[in-house]
């Protein structure tokens, strides 16, 4: 089924409703782009949540799952995968080792209960979102997961912090980065693993930390058990699930995935003129300011009424959100809206807001503006890669 | 009063324990993996058996239909070599081309849920 932009989210939602009858019967939901069919599925540990791809599991959260709250259940939390044999067998919290290696003092080998025993347990409300959160309302479009907008979500992730580990091993005065690796491995020799790399000084300062629970409940299988890197603020593609090996490097990391893979124009605004290549990249980092408008849909009648209920939730990369405006006529005036209760600044934000909603068709936009000023943008950026999405896209709602 | 202070702390002391215990054992559990049975498949068309052989070793074909429809030819040919040249695979150069030639013949138009 092929819809436009305007359309989007529409068929989602309305089919979302249906989700768990849909499993049953081997239901889709189509997104509003060319090829959005995506089969509705239950994996383990998870609720019915869309298929991107089956091998590697790759699942997105129904979109209705973000009205209900600043976090996101384990059970609706999104999958993402590189590599076919994952998530990896045989994994087991008691007898799982984690390994700090390369430029230290005294590498460690450590047990999740030395973990849990030994280093201070800390707890980070962080949003986790794709890189590629949106990629199939690109345009024009690119290749790679061809994602909605489901591919994020908050937890109250408790664990320890890399700190804490890197100042028990002692790294070495010539330390210049870790890298981090977990226990999926590529089907082939000739496939690169799948590792990631941070600063020093960034995988030190406090909050990059390794979680052992999500939402108070060991992490499920396919979102990291039993340990996942946590980089607040940062996009997904940096938090290693079943962590198993800190590396500390006297260079940046050579890994592909940091080298080759996962890199943004190195310019401001990380975009480039649609279509066109990048002259020079960097590997992508902190998160876009974005907020999404989650209790109305593209294309919903909504109840007219003086004073409408509108409400969303927005999030950046770790300033914090300042102040989200709502727009009931496509953009030309905002109303600013009431933001919800601070789960701290690498948190989604909850906010809401009223606004007349008289009978006929209306543009509903949400902007969100990060406490270090930074604004969404009313026309979307574009990158080959169409990594940071973060256009405040309209949302048509016809009142009766 | 010194007594219910000592038994009060003693009652803390265990729940303590006991949550230890019980979080130990959780962690402790490893999950079961039973995903749903792989049901994608490459729409049958002249090359198939090569993208079968080559593609679905790494990923399953949904992460192919699920592509953009209406990508000019170039875009199936930049994804076959994206996947030889960065992503490791090891196909030959006359499997490759016969996988291009299937690609963009089969997954031009829009694939509606064909997978």
């Amino acid at each position: 089924m092929a819809t436009n932009l305007s359309d989007r989210r529409s068929v989602l939602t309305g089919a979302a409703a249906l989700l768990a009858a849909g499993a049953a019967r081997g239901q889709a939901v189509t997104l509003p782009f060319g090829n959005g069919e995506r089969p509705i599925k239950t994996y383990p540990e998870k609720r019915p949540m869309l298929v991107l791809t089956e091998r590697p599991p790759q699942l997105e959260t129904p979109f209705e799952v973000f009205d209900h709250g600043a976090f996101t259940p384990n059970d609706a939390f999104f999958v993402r995968y590189h590599l076919a044999g994952t998530p990896p067998r045989g994994l087991d919290a008691a007898t799982h080792r984690l390994k700090v290696l390369g430029a230290v003092e005294t590498p460690l080998d450590l047990s999740l209960a030395d973990l849990r025993r030994d280093f201070p347990a800390v707890e980070l409300a962080a949003v986790n979102e794709c890189s590629g959160n949106g990629r199939g309302f690109s345009s024009p479009r690119v290749a790679g997961g061809q994602l909605g907008e489901g591919m994020m979500g908050n937890a109250l992730w408790r664990g320890v912090t890399v700190r804490a580990l890197l100042d028990r091993a002692g790294v070495k005065a010539s330390a210049h980065a870790v890298e981090f690796n977990g226990a999926d491995r590529p089907q082939m020799a000739s496939v690169a693993d799948f590792v990631k790399g941070l600063g020093v000084d960034h995988a030190r300062n406090g909050e990059v930390m390794i979680a052992y629970e999500m939402n108070g409940a060991p992490l499920p299988l396919l979102n990291g058990y039993p340990l996942r890197l946590i980089v607040p603020g940062y996009y997904g593609t940096y938090w290693v699930k079943h962590l198993t090996d800190l590396t500390v490097l006297e260079q940046e990391s050579q890994s592909y995935w940091m080298q080759k893979a996962y890199r943004i124009p190195d310019n401001d605004c990380a975009c480039v003129p649609a279509g066109t290549a990048a002259s020079a990249t960097r590997p992508i980092g902190k998160l876009n300011v974005r907020s999404f408008i989650t209790n109305l849909s593209d294309g919903q009648t909504a109840k007219a009424s003086a004073r409408a209920l509108v409400r969303g939730v927005a999030f950046d990369g770790g300033s914090g959100i300042s102040g989200v405006e709502l727009s009931s006529d496509g953009g030309k005036t905002w109303t600013p809206a009431s933001l919800g209760q601070d789960h701290g600044k690498y948190s989604f934000r909850e906010w809401s807001a009223h606004v007349p909603l008289e009978h006929g068709e209306h543009l509903l936009v949400a902007r969100a503006k990060s406490k270090a000023g930074d604004v969404q943008p009313l026309t979307a950026n574009w990158n080959p890669s169409a990594y940071m999405r973060n256009v405040a896209d309209p949302v048509r709602v016809v009142a009766a | 009063m010194r007594g219910l202070a000592s038994s009060l702390l003693v009652l803390v002391a265990v729940a303590a324990a006991g949550g230890v215990a019980a979080r130990e054992t959780v962690g402790k559990t490893a999950p079961a993996y039973a995903p749903p049975p792989e049901t994608s498949k490459f729409v049958a068309a002249p090359g198939v058996e090569a993208a079968q052989r080559y593609c679905l070793t790494c990923h399953s074909a949904d992460y192919v239909s699920t592509q953009p429809p209406h990508m000019p030819a170039a875009f199936w040919q930049n994804e076959v070599t994206k996947m030889r040249n960065a992503y490791g695979a090891t196909i030959p150069d006359d499997a490759a081309k016969a996988i291009t030639d299937y690609l963009v013949a089969t997954y031009t138009e829009p694939t509606r849920g064909g997978r």
